[in-house]
Protein backbone atom coordinates (compact mmCIF):
# COMPACT_ATOMS: atom_id res chain seq x y z
CA UNK A 1 0.00 0.00 0.00
CA UNK A 2 1.35 3.37 -0.99
CA UNK A 3 1.42 6.15 1.57
CA UNK A 4 0.04 9.43 0.17
CA UNK A 5 2.27 12.46 0.48
CA UNK A 6 1.10 15.11 2.89
CA UNK A 7 0.55 18.48 1.21
CA UNK A 8 -0.59 21.36 3.38
CA UNK A 9 -3.85 23.07 2.31
CA UNK A 10 -1.99 26.39 2.01
CA UNK A 11 0.50 24.85 -0.38
CA UNK A 12 -2.26 23.15 -2.37
CA UNK A 13 -4.24 26.39 -2.82
CA UNK A 14 -1.12 28.34 -3.68
CA UNK A 15 -0.15 25.82 -6.34
CA UNK A 16 -3.63 25.87 -7.83
CA UNK A 17 -3.74 29.65 -7.85
CA UNK A 18 -0.35 29.87 -9.49
CA UNK A 19 -1.40 27.35 -12.12
CA UNK A 20 -4.59 29.31 -12.89
CA UNK A 21 -2.78 32.67 -12.99
CA UNK A 22 -0.24 31.31 -15.44
CA UNK A 23 -2.99 30.05 -17.74
CA UNK A 24 -4.82 33.38 -17.62
CA UNK A 25 -1.66 35.43 -18.21
CA UNK A 26 -1.07 33.64 -21.52
CA UNK A 27 -4.06 35.40 -23.13
CA UNK A 28 -4.86 39.05 -23.73
CA UNK A 29 -6.80 41.22 -21.31
CA UNK A 30 -10.28 42.68 -21.74
CA UNK A 31 -11.70 45.94 -20.44
CA UNK A 32 -15.29 47.17 -19.98
CA UNK A 33 -16.00 50.89 -19.63
CA UNK A 34 -19.07 52.94 -18.92
CA UNK A 35 -19.80 55.60 -21.54
CA UNK A 36 -22.60 58.15 -21.90
CA UNK A 37 -25.14 55.67 -23.32
CA UNK A 38 -24.15 52.44 -21.62
CA UNK A 39 -21.20 50.07 -21.40
CA UNK A 40 -18.59 49.23 -24.04
CA UNK A 41 -16.51 46.05 -23.85
CA UNK A 42 -13.17 45.98 -25.68
CA UNK A 43 -10.88 43.02 -26.32
CA UNK A 44 -7.85 42.49 -28.52
CA UNK A 45 -8.98 39.45 -30.47
CA UNK A 46 -7.95 38.89 -34.09
CA UNK A 47 -9.69 35.48 -34.26
CA UNK A 48 -13.27 34.59 -35.21
CA UNK A 49 -13.89 33.04 -31.79
CA UNK A 50 -15.52 35.66 -29.62
CA UNK A 51 -14.56 36.42 -26.07
CA UNK A 52 -17.49 38.77 -25.53
CA UNK A 53 -21.08 37.61 -25.77
CA UNK A 54 -24.71 38.47 -25.16
CA UNK A 55 -26.34 36.89 -22.13
CA UNK A 56 -29.70 38.63 -21.84
CA UNK A 57 -31.56 41.87 -22.65
CA UNK A 58 -29.23 44.09 -20.62
CA UNK A 59 -26.44 41.70 -19.69
CA UNK A 60 -23.14 40.95 -21.45
CA UNK A 61 -20.32 38.52 -20.74
CA UNK A 62 -16.59 38.67 -21.35
CA UNK A 63 -14.03 36.00 -20.56
CA UNK A 64 -10.26 35.59 -20.63
CA UNK A 65 -8.17 32.46 -20.18
CA UNK A 66 -8.92 29.09 -21.68
CA UNK A 67 -11.49 29.52 -24.46
CA UNK A 68 -13.24 26.18 -23.99
CA UNK A 69 -13.73 26.88 -20.29
CA UNK A 70 -15.06 30.43 -20.41
CA UNK A 71 -17.19 29.78 -23.48
CA UNK A 72 -18.80 26.91 -21.60
CA UNK A 73 -19.48 29.32 -18.76
CA UNK A 74 -21.03 31.82 -21.18
CA UNK A 75 -23.44 29.19 -22.51
CA UNK A 76 -24.39 28.13 -19.00
CA UNK A 77 -25.10 31.81 -18.26
CA UNK A 78 -27.37 32.10 -21.31
CA UNK A 79 -29.29 28.99 -20.20
CA UNK A 80 -29.54 30.23 -16.61
CA UNK A 81 -30.94 33.60 -17.71
CA UNK A 82 -33.26 32.38 -20.47
CA UNK A 83 -34.88 29.84 -18.15
CA UNK A 84 -35.26 32.44 -15.42
CA UNK A 85 -36.76 35.02 -17.78
CA UNK A 86 -39.13 32.41 -19.19
CA UNK A 87 -40.27 31.20 -15.77
CA UNK A 88 -40.66 34.68 -14.26
CA UNK A 89 -40.32 37.96 -16.16
CA UNK A 90 -37.57 39.47 -18.29
CA UNK A 91 -36.90 42.14 -15.64
CA UNK A 92 -36.20 39.46 -13.04
CA UNK A 93 -33.01 38.51 -14.86
CA UNK A 94 -30.23 40.47 -13.16
CA UNK A 95 -26.46 40.48 -13.41
CA UNK A 96 -26.00 40.15 -9.67
CA UNK A 97 -27.67 36.76 -9.49
CA UNK A 98 -25.67 35.53 -12.48
CA UNK A 99 -22.34 36.83 -11.15
CA UNK A 100 -23.07 35.17 -7.80
CA UNK A 101 -23.89 31.88 -9.49
CA UNK A 102 -20.63 32.11 -11.47
CA UNK A 103 -18.71 32.93 -8.33
CA UNK A 104 -20.06 29.91 -6.48
CA UNK A 105 -19.61 27.51 -9.36
CA UNK A 106 -16.05 28.67 -10.11
CA UNK A 107 -15.17 28.68 -6.39
CA UNK A 108 -16.53 25.15 -6.05
CA UNK A 109 -14.32 23.91 -8.86
CA UNK A 110 -11.31 25.68 -7.33
CA UNK A 111 -11.67 23.97 -3.94
CA UNK A 112 -12.97 20.55 -4.98
CA UNK A 113 -11.43 19.70 -8.30
CA UNK A 114 -7.87 18.76 -9.10
CA UNK A 115 -7.52 21.38 -11.83
CA UNK A 116 -8.88 24.90 -11.29
CA UNK A 117 -10.61 26.81 -14.08
CA UNK A 118 -8.13 29.01 -15.92
CA UNK A 119 -10.40 31.95 -16.51
CA UNK A 120 -11.70 35.29 -15.35
CA UNK A 121 -15.01 36.79 -16.41
CA UNK A 122 -16.87 40.10 -16.49
CA UNK A 123 -20.66 40.23 -16.12
CA UNK A 124 -21.89 43.69 -17.15
CA UNK A 125 -25.42 45.04 -16.94
CA UNK A 126 -26.58 48.35 -18.41
CA UNK A 127 -29.14 50.31 -16.39
CA UNK A 128 -32.68 51.02 -17.51
CA UNK A 129 -33.73 54.55 -16.48
CA UNK A 130 -37.43 53.66 -16.87
CA UNK A 131 -37.37 51.04 -14.11
CA UNK A 132 -37.12 52.14 -10.50
CA UNK A 133 -34.16 50.41 -8.87
CA UNK A 134 -32.68 49.30 -12.21
CA UNK A 135 -31.18 52.66 -13.24
CA UNK A 136 -27.49 52.01 -12.58
CA UNK A 137 -24.90 50.20 -14.64
CA UNK A 138 -23.14 47.36 -12.84
CA UNK A 139 -20.01 45.40 -13.67
CA UNK A 140 -18.81 42.32 -11.81
CA UNK A 141 -15.45 40.62 -12.07
CA UNK A 142 -15.26 36.96 -11.09
CA UNK A 143 -11.80 35.40 -10.71
CA UNK A 144 -10.51 31.82 -11.06
CA UNK A 145 -10.98 31.09 -7.32
CA UNK A 146 -14.55 32.41 -7.28
CA UNK A 147 -13.74 35.76 -5.70
CA UNK A 148 -16.15 38.40 -6.92
CA UNK A 149 -15.96 42.19 -6.96
CA UNK A 150 -18.16 44.94 -8.36
CA UNK A 151 -16.82 47.93 -10.25
CA UNK A 152 -17.91 51.42 -11.25
CA UNK A 153 -16.53 53.27 -14.27
CA UNK A 154 -14.40 50.47 -15.65
CA UNK A 155 -13.57 46.84 -15.07
CA UNK A 156 -10.64 44.85 -16.41
CA UNK A 157 -9.80 41.14 -16.51
CA UNK A 158 -6.69 39.23 -17.58
CA UNK A 159 -3.03 38.90 -16.73
CA UNK A 160 -2.26 42.61 -17.10
CA UNK A 161 -5.18 43.94 -15.11
CA UNK A 162 -2.99 45.98 -12.72
CA UNK A 163 -1.51 48.00 -15.58
CA UNK A 164 -4.99 48.57 -17.04
CA UNK A 165 -6.24 49.79 -13.68
CA UNK A 166 -3.36 52.19 -13.18
CA UNK A 167 -3.75 53.55 -16.72
CA UNK A 168 -7.50 54.09 -16.33
CA UNK A 169 -7.16 55.57 -12.85
CA UNK A 170 -5.35 58.50 -14.47
CA UNK A 171 -7.29 58.75 -17.73
CA UNK A 172 -10.90 57.66 -17.18
CA UNK A 173 -13.66 60.24 -17.19
CA UNK A 174 -17.37 59.58 -16.69
CA UNK A 175 -19.96 59.95 -19.50
CA UNK A 176 -17.54 59.92 -22.44
CA UNK A 177 -19.05 59.53 -25.91
CA UNK A 178 -18.64 56.05 -27.45
CA UNK A 179 -15.68 56.98 -29.68
CA UNK A 180 -13.62 58.38 -26.84
CA UNK A 181 -14.51 55.52 -24.48
CA UNK A 182 -13.47 52.99 -27.11
CA UNK A 183 -10.19 54.84 -27.77
CA UNK A 184 -9.54 54.92 -24.03
CA UNK A 185 -10.22 51.19 -23.73
CA UNK A 186 -7.89 50.44 -26.63
CA UNK A 187 -5.16 52.68 -25.17
CA UNK A 188 -5.50 50.94 -21.81
CA UNK A 189 -5.01 47.56 -23.49
CA UNK A 190 -2.01 48.91 -25.43
CA UNK A 191 -0.47 50.44 -22.30
CA UNK A 192 -0.95 47.16 -20.44
CA UNK A 193 0.62 45.00 -23.13
CA UNK A 194 4.29 45.71 -22.55
CA UNK A 195 6.07 47.01 -25.61
CA UNK A 196 2.95 47.09 -27.79
CA UNK A 197 2.86 49.96 -30.26
CA UNK A 198 -0.86 49.90 -30.92
CA UNK A 199 -3.77 47.67 -31.92
CA UNK A 200 -5.24 47.85 -35.42
CA UNK A 201 -9.05 48.26 -35.52
CA UNK A 202 -9.50 44.88 -37.22
CA UNK A 203 -7.82 43.18 -34.26
CA UNK A 204 -10.35 44.62 -31.82
CA UNK A 205 -13.51 42.87 -30.68
CA UNK A 206 -15.96 45.57 -29.58
CA UNK A 207 -19.44 45.08 -28.16
CA UNK A 208 -21.78 47.56 -26.54
CA UNK A 209 -24.71 47.50 -24.18
CA UNK A 210 -26.54 50.53 -25.48
CA UNK A 211 -29.28 51.67 -23.11
CA UNK A 212 -31.07 53.52 -25.93
CA UNK A 213 -31.68 50.43 -28.07
CA UNK A 214 -35.16 48.93 -27.75
CA UNK A 215 -35.35 45.40 -26.30
CA UNK A 216 -31.99 43.65 -26.50
CA UNK A 217 -29.29 46.20 -25.66
CA UNK A 218 -26.31 44.09 -26.73
CA UNK A 219 -24.66 44.85 -30.04
CA UNK A 220 -21.50 43.57 -31.69
CA UNK A 221 -19.68 46.20 -33.76
CA UNK A 222 -18.37 45.07 -37.14
CA UNK A 223 -14.76 45.80 -38.15
CA UNK A 224 -15.98 48.64 -40.39
CA UNK A 225 -17.99 50.15 -37.57
CA UNK A 226 -15.00 49.97 -35.20
CA UNK A 227 -12.87 51.70 -37.81
CA UNK A 228 -15.53 54.38 -38.27
CA UNK A 229 -15.94 54.94 -34.52
CA UNK A 230 -12.19 55.22 -33.99
CA UNK A 231 -11.61 57.49 -37.00
CA UNK B 1 -28.79 24.59 -11.99
CA UNK B 2 -25.29 25.61 -12.68
CA UNK B 3 -22.81 22.87 -13.55
CA UNK B 4 -25.29 20.15 -12.79
CA UNK B 5 -27.53 20.64 -15.81
CA UNK B 6 -27.51 17.73 -18.24
CA UNK B 7 -28.42 19.51 -21.47
CA UNK B 8 -25.66 21.07 -23.55
CA UNK B 9 -27.24 21.89 -26.94
CA UNK B 10 -28.75 25.05 -28.37
CA UNK B 11 -32.50 24.27 -28.29
CA UNK B 12 -34.49 25.97 -25.55
CA UNK B 13 -37.36 23.49 -25.86
CA UNK B 14 -35.00 20.53 -25.33
CA UNK B 15 -33.33 22.37 -22.45
CA UNK B 16 -36.71 22.62 -20.71
CA UNK B 17 -37.56 19.01 -21.50
CA UNK B 18 -34.30 17.70 -20.06
CA UNK B 19 -33.56 19.97 -17.13
CA UNK B 20 -36.81 21.83 -16.35
CA UNK B 21 -39.75 19.57 -17.26
CA UNK B 22 -42.00 21.37 -14.74
CA UNK B 23 -41.80 24.53 -16.89
CA UNK B 24 -42.89 22.73 -20.03
CA UNK B 25 -46.54 23.03 -21.00
CA UNK B 26 -47.83 19.64 -22.04
CA UNK B 27 -51.23 20.32 -23.58
CA UNK B 28 -52.24 16.72 -24.09
CA UNK B 29 -51.82 15.81 -20.43
CA UNK B 30 -52.51 18.91 -18.46
CA UNK B 31 -55.09 21.04 -20.16
CA UNK B 32 -57.73 18.79 -21.55
CA UNK B 33 -58.88 15.43 -20.29
CA UNK B 34 -60.04 12.79 -22.72
CA UNK B 35 -63.64 13.17 -23.84
CA UNK B 36 -64.25 16.47 -22.05
CA UNK B 37 -65.52 19.42 -24.06
CA UNK B 38 -63.10 22.31 -24.45
CA UNK B 39 -63.82 25.00 -21.86
CA UNK B 40 -64.99 28.44 -23.00
CA UNK B 41 -61.77 30.36 -23.49
CA UNK B 42 -60.84 33.52 -25.39
CA UNK B 43 -60.15 33.22 -29.10
CA UNK B 44 -58.23 35.58 -31.33
CA UNK B 45 -59.63 36.13 -34.78
CA UNK B 46 -58.19 37.75 -37.92
CA UNK B 47 -54.53 38.13 -38.89
CA UNK B 48 -52.91 38.55 -42.30
CA UNK B 49 -49.53 38.87 -43.98
CA UNK B 50 -48.46 39.96 -47.46
CA UNK B 51 -45.29 40.38 -49.41
CA UNK B 52 -44.55 43.97 -50.35
CA UNK B 53 -41.87 45.97 -52.14
CA UNK B 54 -39.03 45.70 -49.65
CA UNK B 55 -40.18 42.86 -47.38
CA UNK B 56 -43.37 41.71 -45.72
CA UNK B 57 -46.28 43.27 -43.88
CA UNK B 58 -48.07 41.55 -41.01
CA UNK B 59 -51.29 42.81 -39.45
CA UNK B 60 -53.98 41.74 -37.01
CA UNK B 61 -57.21 43.02 -35.48
CA UNK B 62 -57.48 43.46 -31.70
CA UNK B 63 -60.56 41.52 -30.63
CA UNK B 64 -60.62 38.33 -28.57
CA UNK B 65 -63.97 36.60 -28.17
CA UNK B 66 -65.25 34.00 -25.76
CA UNK B 67 -68.16 32.38 -27.55
CA UNK B 68 -70.44 35.32 -28.35
CA UNK B 69 -68.87 37.55 -25.72
CA UNK B 70 -66.03 40.01 -26.00
CA UNK B 71 -63.10 38.71 -23.97
CA UNK B 72 -60.70 41.55 -24.73
CA UNK B 73 -60.86 44.56 -27.05
CA UNK B 74 -57.18 45.28 -27.37
CA UNK B 75 -55.39 41.96 -27.49
CA UNK B 76 -52.06 41.77 -29.36
CA UNK B 77 -51.86 39.17 -32.14
CA UNK B 78 -48.72 40.30 -33.97
CA UNK B 79 -45.38 39.75 -32.25
CA UNK B 80 -41.80 40.31 -33.36
CA UNK B 81 -39.96 37.06 -32.68
CA UNK B 82 -36.50 38.45 -33.43
CA UNK B 83 -34.84 41.22 -35.46
CA UNK B 84 -36.07 39.81 -38.80
CA UNK B 85 -39.19 37.77 -38.15
CA UNK B 86 -42.77 38.09 -36.93
CA UNK B 87 -45.55 35.79 -35.87
CA UNK B 88 -49.25 36.54 -36.16
CA UNK B 89 -51.55 34.24 -34.23
CA UNK B 90 -55.16 33.17 -34.55
CA UNK B 91 -57.01 30.63 -32.43
CA UNK B 92 -57.24 29.91 -28.70
CA UNK B 93 -55.67 33.02 -27.17
CA UNK B 94 -53.84 31.39 -24.25
CA UNK B 95 -51.88 28.76 -26.20
CA UNK B 96 -51.42 31.25 -29.07
CA UNK B 97 -49.77 33.91 -26.95
CA UNK B 98 -47.70 31.29 -25.16
CA UNK B 99 -46.49 29.92 -28.50
CA UNK B 100 -45.48 33.39 -29.69
CA UNK B 101 -43.58 34.01 -26.45
CA UNK B 102 -41.94 30.60 -26.60
CA UNK B 103 -40.87 31.07 -30.23
CA UNK B 104 -39.21 34.35 -29.34
CA UNK B 105 -37.24 32.71 -26.51
CA UNK B 106 -36.35 29.71 -28.70
CA UNK B 107 -34.97 31.88 -31.53
CA UNK B 108 -33.09 34.20 -29.20
CA UNK B 109 -31.65 31.29 -27.21
CA UNK B 110 -30.33 29.62 -30.34
CA UNK B 111 -28.83 32.88 -31.58
CA UNK B 112 -27.02 33.55 -28.30
CA UNK B 113 -25.71 30.01 -27.83
CA UNK B 114 -24.59 29.52 -31.44
CA UNK B 115 -23.47 33.07 -32.10
CA UNK B 116 -25.64 33.52 -35.17
CA UNK B 117 -29.38 33.43 -35.86
CA UNK B 118 -31.25 30.56 -37.52
CA UNK B 119 -32.07 30.87 -41.21
CA UNK B 120 -35.61 32.13 -41.85
CA UNK B 121 -36.60 28.68 -43.12
CA UNK B 122 -35.18 27.15 -39.93
CA UNK B 123 -37.28 29.48 -37.83
CA UNK B 124 -40.42 28.59 -39.81
CA UNK B 125 -39.64 24.89 -39.37
CA UNK B 126 -39.18 25.28 -35.61
CA UNK B 127 -42.62 26.87 -35.39
CA UNK B 128 -44.01 23.96 -37.38
CA UNK B 129 -42.80 21.55 -34.68
CA UNK B 130 -44.39 23.67 -31.99
CA UNK B 131 -47.75 23.72 -33.79
CA UNK B 132 -47.56 19.94 -34.27
CA UNK B 133 -46.86 19.43 -30.56
CA UNK B 134 -50.11 21.27 -29.88
CA UNK B 135 -52.15 18.85 -32.03
CA UNK B 136 -53.72 16.85 -29.14
CA UNK B 137 -55.05 20.09 -27.66
CA UNK B 138 -56.12 21.32 -31.11
CA UNK B 139 -58.24 18.18 -31.55
CA UNK B 140 -60.17 19.27 -28.47
CA UNK B 141 -60.71 22.81 -29.62
CA UNK B 142 -57.55 24.61 -28.50
CA UNK B 143 -56.45 25.38 -32.04
CA UNK B 144 -53.37 27.50 -32.84
CA UNK B 145 -52.95 28.54 -36.49
CA UNK B 146 -50.18 31.10 -36.84
CA UNK B 147 -48.76 32.95 -39.80
CA UNK B 148 -44.99 33.32 -39.77
CA UNK B 149 -43.30 36.01 -41.83
CA UNK B 150 -39.92 37.63 -42.05
CA UNK B 151 -37.14 39.02 -44.14
CA UNK B 152 -34.70 36.45 -45.51
CA UNK B 153 -31.36 38.24 -45.16
CA UNK B 154 -29.55 35.68 -47.38
CA UNK B 155 -31.99 35.85 -50.30
CA UNK B 156 -32.89 39.50 -49.69
CA UNK B 157 -36.62 38.93 -49.92
CA UNK B 158 -39.69 38.92 -47.66
CA UNK B 159 -41.24 35.47 -47.10
CA UNK B 160 -44.29 34.12 -45.32
CA UNK B 161 -45.70 30.77 -44.25
CA UNK B 162 -49.11 29.55 -43.19
CA UNK B 163 -49.73 26.51 -40.99
CA UNK B 164 -52.43 23.96 -40.35
CA UNK B 165 -53.19 22.32 -36.99
CA UNK B 166 -50.97 19.32 -37.74
CA UNK B 167 -47.94 21.57 -38.11
CA UNK B 168 -48.16 21.50 -41.90
CA UNK B 169 -46.19 24.42 -43.23
CA UNK B 170 -46.95 26.07 -46.56
CA UNK B 171 -44.94 28.91 -47.99
CA UNK B 172 -47.03 31.59 -49.68
CA UNK B 173 -45.50 33.85 -52.28
CA UNK B 174 -48.18 36.53 -52.22
CA UNK B 175 -50.32 36.87 -49.08
CA UNK B 176 -52.35 34.92 -46.58
CA UNK B 177 -54.86 35.47 -43.80
CA UNK B 178 -55.95 33.26 -40.91
CA UNK B 179 -58.60 33.12 -38.18
CA UNK B 180 -62.40 33.38 -38.27
CA UNK B 181 -62.33 36.43 -40.57
CA UNK B 182 -59.36 35.17 -42.54
CA UNK B 183 -61.44 34.04 -45.48
CA UNK B 184 -62.90 37.54 -45.99
CA UNK B 185 -59.54 39.22 -45.52
CA UNK B 186 -58.01 36.90 -48.10
CA UNK B 187 -60.78 37.57 -50.60
CA UNK B 188 -60.23 41.26 -50.09
CA UNK B 189 -56.47 41.03 -50.61
CA UNK B 190 -56.94 38.83 -53.65
CA UNK B 191 -58.60 41.65 -55.59
CA UNK B 192 -56.09 44.34 -54.76
CA UNK B 193 -52.69 42.82 -54.05
CA UNK B 194 -49.97 43.08 -56.71
CA UNK B 195 -46.28 42.15 -56.72
CA UNK B 196 -43.85 44.72 -55.26
CA UNK B 197 -46.67 46.76 -53.82
CA UNK B 198 -45.26 49.92 -52.19
CA UNK B 199 -45.40 50.28 -48.41
CA UNK B 200 -48.10 52.94 -48.18
CA UNK B 201 -50.38 50.93 -50.52
CA UNK B 202 -49.70 47.72 -48.60
CA UNK B 203 -50.71 49.43 -45.38
CA UNK B 204 -53.95 50.68 -46.96
CA UNK B 205 -54.71 47.22 -48.34
CA UNK B 206 -54.13 45.57 -44.97
CA UNK B 207 -56.49 47.99 -43.23
CA UNK B 208 -59.07 47.49 -45.98
CA UNK B 209 -58.83 43.71 -45.67
CA UNK B 210 -59.27 43.87 -41.90
CA UNK B 211 -62.24 46.23 -42.38
CA UNK B 212 -63.77 43.73 -44.85
CA UNK B 213 -63.23 40.91 -42.37
CA UNK B 214 -64.82 42.92 -39.54
CA UNK B 215 -67.70 43.78 -41.88
CA UNK B 216 -68.57 40.11 -42.55
CA UNK B 217 -67.31 38.32 -39.44
CA UNK B 218 -68.80 39.32 -36.07
CA UNK B 219 -65.78 37.96 -34.19
CA UNK B 220 -63.32 40.24 -35.94
CA UNK B 221 -62.83 43.62 -34.32
CA UNK B 222 -63.21 46.76 -36.36
CA UNK B 223 -61.57 50.07 -35.59
CA UNK B 224 -62.79 51.54 -32.30
CA UNK B 225 -62.28 55.29 -32.63
CA UNK B 226 -63.95 56.09 -29.30
CA UNK B 227 -61.46 53.94 -27.39
CA UNK B 228 -58.65 54.62 -29.85
CA UNK B 229 -58.16 50.94 -30.69
CA UNK B 230 -56.60 50.29 -34.11
CA UNK B 231 -55.20 47.15 -35.75
CA UNK B 232 -51.53 46.37 -35.23
CA UNK B 233 -49.48 46.54 -38.43
CA UNK B 234 -45.76 45.82 -38.72
CA UNK B 235 -43.30 45.70 -41.60
CA UNK B 236 -40.23 43.50 -41.76
CA UNK B 237 -37.48 44.57 -44.15
CA UNK B 238 -33.69 44.41 -44.40
CA UNK B 239 -33.61 47.05 -41.66
CA UNK B 240 -35.58 44.80 -39.29
CA UNK B 241 -39.06 44.82 -37.79
CA UNK B 242 -40.81 48.18 -37.61
CA UNK B 243 -44.25 48.51 -36.08
CA UNK B 244 -46.36 51.18 -37.80
CA UNK B 245 -47.20 53.90 -35.27
CA UNK B 246 -50.80 54.52 -34.32
CA UNK B 247 -50.95 58.02 -35.82
CA UNK B 248 -50.05 56.69 -39.28
CA UNK B 249 -52.62 53.89 -39.04
CA UNK B 250 -55.23 56.37 -37.85
CA UNK B 251 -54.43 58.73 -40.71
CA UNK B 252 -54.54 56.08 -43.45
CA UNK B 253 -57.67 54.57 -41.96
CA UNK B 254 -59.64 57.80 -41.61
CA UNK B 255 -58.39 59.51 -44.78
CA UNK B 256 -58.42 56.55 -47.17
CA UNK B 257 -60.33 53.52 -45.90
CA UNK B 258 -63.28 55.39 -44.38
CA UNK B 259 -63.56 57.86 -47.26
CA UNK B 260 -63.65 54.99 -49.78
CA UNK B 261 -66.26 53.17 -47.72
CA UNK B 262 -68.56 56.17 -47.51
CA UNK B 263 -68.49 56.21 -51.32
CA UNK B 264 -68.88 52.42 -51.64
CA UNK B 265 -69.85 50.76 -48.31
CA UNK B 266 -69.01 47.28 -49.58
CA UNK B 267 -65.42 48.32 -50.15
CA UNK B 268 -65.71 48.42 -53.94
CA UNK B 269 -63.49 50.53 -56.16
Amino acid sequence: MSIPFYVSPEQLMQDKAEYARKGIARGKSIVALEYDKGIVLVAENPSQLSKIGEIYDRIAFAGVGKFSEFDQLRKIGVRFCDVKGYAYSREDVRAKALANAYSQAIGDVFTREFKPLELEVIVAEVGDPRLVGHEDNVMYRVQFDGSISDHRGWCGIGGTVESIESYLKNHFRAALPLGEALRLGRDALVAAANGSTGIAPERLEVCTLDRERPGRKFRRASADEVRAILA
Amino acid sequence: MFFRSKYSGSSFVELLDVDFPHLRPSPSERWVTEGAAAPAIPHGTTVLAMRCADGVLVAGDRLATEGHRVASRDVQKVYATDAHSLIAIAGAAGPCIEMARMLRVVLEHYEKIEGEPLELEGKANKLSQMVRANLPAAMQGLVVVPIFAGYDVRRRVGRLWKYDVTGGRYEETEFDASGSGGLYARESLKKAWRPDIPREDALRLALQALADAADEDRATGGVDTARGIFPIVAFCTAAGVQEVDRETIERVYSQQVVVARVRAPGGGP
